[in-house]
C-alpha cells in the first residue's frame, strides 16, 4: 500500500500531520516511552501496533497533549506539542480506549455537550446531522450507558469527529466489537481519510493493521519498526516455511528446539516455521521431509509472524 | 492557554452536571433527605435542658413539709415521681439499674428538726454519669426547696423562713429567653447539612469522572480548569439553596425559631459559605483516587467541623488548641453568622468580623483546588 500525498498538490512537499522525534516518558522509574519518533503524512491511516503495556496509549496521550513528554519534541498538525497543546486539542479528535462519554447522558446530550465544548456554530443542526449519520436519530433520548459495545463505539467516533478535526487519534477503537461492526468501522475510517483526515489508530488485530497505509510496531516503549505493511515484512529479514502433512504436532515440538528456528506455530493443518536464516530452517526440517508424508514450501511471512518475531526480540533486549 | 474564559464552555459543563444530577436518584434523595433527617434528629430529639426525669422518693417522715416539697419538685417539671419506697436498698438498686435519675430521701425526724430550726438533711442522689442530663435539674433544686417550705413556715415558724438575698440578682437570657435548644440547633443545622452534603457531592462528582474514565475525555477537550470547576460548583450552589429553604421553612414553621435579621443578608453569606465547602470538595476530588477515598476525606473534614465548630459542644468550653482548629473551619464562622442574623438580628457590621475568615478560606482553597487540578494526566 502506498501513502496518498494528502489533499494538496503533488508538487508541494506534504506537511506531516504528526512529526515527533525522540519522545520519552517516564512514570516514576518506569520508562514507558523510549525515544519514539513518528512521522505521519497528512491523509494517511497510520496503524500503531504492539503488545499490551507497550506504550501505545501513552504515546497517543503525548501526541494530544494529555501528557507532557520528559524529552523529545515535534509537531502535531504543525503545532508544537509542548507549547500549543491547547490549540492541538481543538483540531484533534481523540477516542479513548475505554468508552469515555457520559453513560448517564443520552446520546443527543453527549453530542450536544461536545458541540458546546468546541463552541460549534449551529450546534443543534450539527448534532442532528451527526445523529442522522449515525442512524440514531430515533434513539437520541436513549442513555449512552444502555448502548451495546458496537453502538458505543460508533457514538464515540461520531462525537470525536463532530468538531471536524484534522487528526483523529483512535486508541484500540475496535476492542470488544463484533467483526461486522469492525468492518463497518474501518470502512468509515477509510471514508474519513479519503476526505483528508489523518488517522492514527492503535490496534491488536493484524487484519486491521493490513488496512493501514503505514504501520509502526512498538514494544516496551521502543519503536521496533515502521513503514508500509509489505516493507515491514520485507525488512524483517524473516524466512518462513509452511509445512503441511501428517504428524505436525510432533514435528512442531522437535523443530522448535533446533538452532535457527525462532517460531513454530500451528495454523490448522499447516505449520509455520520461521527464522532469520532460511538455510537453517531447511536443515531443521530436513529430517522430517524424507518419508513423503509432509512437504515444506517457502512462503512470505505474515504480519503476525513478523510481530511475534519482533516481540521475542524486544523481550530479549529488555531483559 | 486555551484562550479566554468561555461562557459557552462553562454553560456546557453546568448543563451536563444538572442533567447528571437529575438522573442520579441517590444524590437527589440525599439533597432533600439529609436536611429532613437531620432536622428530625437534631430538631426534635436533642434537648440540652431535659425535663421530667424519673425520680424515686423515700419519705421516712410523712408530714405537711414533705408533702409540700414533693409537690414543688414535681411542679418544677424537672422531676417525675415514679417510685416511692421505704427501703434504702431500693434506692441504690434503682439508681444502679438506671430506673431513676434521682433519688430523694427525707429522713426520720425531718419535720421535728425543721421546727426546732436544727437544719434537717434532705438527701438528693443523682445519677451523674451524664452530667448534662442532671445539671439543670440540680441547679433548680435549691430554689425549689426554699420556696416550697416558705409557704408552710407560718405563724411561730415564720422566723425559719429564708431571708431575701443580700443582692437583687437579675438575669436576662437575651436572644433566647426560654433557653430553647432548637433556637440554637436548627440554625446551626443549616451549616452542618451544607458542610456535609456540599463537600461530599462535589468530591464525588469530580472523582466519578476520573473513576469512569470520562475525565480523560474532558481533558482532551479545549476546556479550562476554571470552567470545569465553576461549572461543577454552580449547580450545587443551587442545591445548597434548596436545602437552606427547607431548613429555614422548618425553623420558622415547625420549631418557631425567630428570624430577627435579614434573609437577604443570610442569602449573601450563604453563597460564600457554600462555595467554600464546594471548593473543599473539589480539592478533595483532585487528591482522591476513587469515590471511596473522596468519601473518606469528606468525613475527615466533616467530623472536626461538627465537633469543633461549636455546633455540638459550647465553643468556649473547648481547650485552646481545639478552639484554634475550630477557628480555621468555615462552619465555626458560619454558625456565629447564622445565629447572629436569625436570633440576634445582626446586620453586616456585626457579622463582618466573621465574614473575613470565611472569604479568606474560600480564596485559599480555590487557589489550592485550581493548582491541584491538572490539565494533563501526568
Amino acid at each position: 500500500m502506498t501513502v496518498p500525498s494528502g489533499s494538496g498538490s503533488p508538487a508541494a512537499a506534504p506537511v506531516a500531520a504528526i512529526d515527533v522525534r525522540g519522545l520519552v516518558k517516564r512514570f516514576g522509574d518506569k520508562l514507558v516511552v523510549n525515544n519514539v519518533s513518528i512521522r505521519v503524512e497528512t491523509g494517511a491511516i497510520y496503524g500503531f501496533l504492539g503488545p499490551n503495556g507497550s506504550g501505545k496509549t501513552t504515546t497517543i496521550r503525548l501526541l494530544c497533549g494529555l501528557l507532557t513528554p520528559d524529552a523529545g519534541e515535534g509537531t502535531c498538525l504543525g503545532l508544537d506539542i509542548r507549547r500549543d497543546s491547547a490549540a492541538i486539542k481543538r483540531q484533534v479528535g481523540y477516542m479513548t480506549q475505554k468508552f469515555s462519554f457520559w453513560e448517564d447522558l443520552s446520546i443527543a446530550e453527549n453530542l450536544d455537550f461536545v458541540a458546546r465544548m468546541y463552541g460549534l456554530p449551529q450546534r443543534r443542526r450539527r448534532v442532528d446531522e451527526a445523529l442522522e449519520r449515525l442512524g440514531l436519530a430515533n434513539r437520541r433520548r436513549q442513555l449512552a450507558g444502555e448502548l451495546s459495545g458496537g453502538w458505543k463505539q460508533r457514538l464515540a467516533l461520531a462525537a470525536c469527529i463532530l468538531h471536524d478535526p484534522k487528526l483523529l487519534l483512535l486508541d484500540e477503537p475496535t476492542a470488544g466489537v463484533d467483526p461486522k461492526a469492525r468492518r463497518e468501522f474501518w470502512d468509515e475510517i477509510h471514508r474519513l481519510a479519503a476526505d483528508g483526515l489523518t488517522v492514527l489508530v492503535s490496534t491488536h488485530y493484524m487484519d486491521e493493521a493490513e488496512r493501514c497505509h503505514e504501520i509502526a510496531y512498538i514494544a516496551y516503549g521502543t519503536l521496533m519498526t515502521h513503514g508500509p505493511v509489505d516493507r515491514v515484512i520485507a525488512q524483517s529479514g524473516l524466512h518462513t516455511r509452511v509445512v503441511s502433512g501428517h504428524d505436525l504436532a510432533r514435528v512442531a515440538e522437535a523443530v522448535a528446539a533446533q538452532t535457527g528456528v525462532e517460531m513454530v506455530a500451528v495454523f490448522g493443518s499447516r505449520l509455520h516455521v520461521s527464522g532469520l536464516d532460511g538455510a537453517a530452517l531447511d536443515a531443521a526440517l530436513a529430517p522430517w521431509m524424507g518419508d513423503g508424508n509432509r512437504q515444506a514450501t517457502e512462503a512470505a511471512p505474515t504480519l503476525e509472524d513478523v510481530f511475534i518475531h519482533l516481540m521475542n526480540r524486544s523481550t530479549d533486549n529488555f531483559q | 492557554m486555551i484562550g479566554r474564559f468561555s461562557f459557552g464552555r462553562l454553560l456546557a459543563v453546568m448543563v451536563k452536571e444538572l442533567i447528571q444530577m437529575r438522573r442520579d436518584r441517590l444524590t437527589f434523595a440525599m439533597m432533600v433527605g439529609v436536611p429532613i433527617l437531620q432536622l428530625v434528629l437534631f430538631g426534635f430529639a436533642i434537648n440540652a435542658d431535659p425535663k421530667r426525669l424519673p425520680t424515686a422518693m423515700l419519705v421516712a417522715d410523712p408530714s405537711p413539709f414533705s408533702r409540700s416539697l414533693t409537690a414543688a419538685l414535681v411542679n418544677s417539671g424537672y422531676f417525675d415521681l415514679r417510685h416511692t419506697t421505704t427501703d434504702p436498698g431500693d434506692i441504690d438498686r434503682m439508681l444502679a439499674t438506671g430506673q431513676v435519675q434521682f433519688a430523694i430521701t427525707i429522713p426520720v425526724g425531718f419535720s421535728r428538726d425543721l421546727q426546732r430550726a436544727e437544719r434537717p438533711t434532705m438527701l438528693v442522689e443523682a445519677d451523674a454519669t451524664d452530667p448534662a442530663a442532671t445539671s439543670n435539674a440540680l441547679s433548680a433544686l435549691a430554689v425549689i426547696a426554699r420556696q416550697a417550705l416558705n409557704a408552710d413556715l407560718v405563724g411561730p415558724l415564720a422566723g425559719l423562713r429564708a431571708g431575701p438575698d443580700p443582692i437583687d440578682l437579675r438575669v436576662h437570657r437575651r436572644y433566647n429567653p426560654d433557653g430553647i435548644t432548637q433556637y440554637n440547633v436548627v440554625p446551626g443545622l443549616m451549616g452542618v447539612v451544607l458542610s456535609m452534603t456540599m463537600v461530599m457531592m462535589t468530591a464525588l462528582a469530580v472523582t466519578r469522572e476520573r473513576e469512569r474514565g470520562t475525565m480523560e475525555n474532558l481533558l482532551a477537550m479545549p476546556v479550562r480548569p476554571f470552567e470545569v470547576m465553576l461549572g461543577k460548583i454552580v449547580p450545587f450552589i443551587g442545591v445548597g439553596y434548596v436545602q437552606v429553604v427547607l431548613i429555614v421553612a422548618a425553623a420558622r414553621l415547625l420549631f418557631g425559631v425567630p428570624i430577627m435579621g435579614s434573609l437577604w443578608l443570610l442569602s449573601a453569606v450563604l453563597v460564600v459559605f457554600i462555595a467554600a465547602n464546594l471548593a473543599v470538595g473539589f480539592t478533595f476530588s483532585t487528591l482522591a483516587k476513587n469515590q471511596l477515598q473522596a468519601m473518606q476525606m469528606s468525613f475527615f473534614f466533616f467530623l472536626p467541623s461538627v465537633l469543633l465548630s461549636g455546633f455540638m459542644f459550647p465553643f468556649r468550653g473547648m481547650p485552646g488548641w481545639a478552639q484554634a482548629v475550630g477557628e480555621l473551619l468555615p462552619l465555626t464562622h458560619f454558625l456565629r453568622i447564622v445565629r447572629g442574623i436569625l436570633l440576634k438580628g445582626n446586620g453586616l457590621p456585626e457579622i463582618a468580623g466573621e465574614m473575613l475568615p470565611l472569604l479568606a478560606f474560600l480564596a485559599v482553597v480555590t487557589v489550592l483546588a485550581l493548582r491541584r487540578y491538572r490539565q494533563t494526566l501526568d
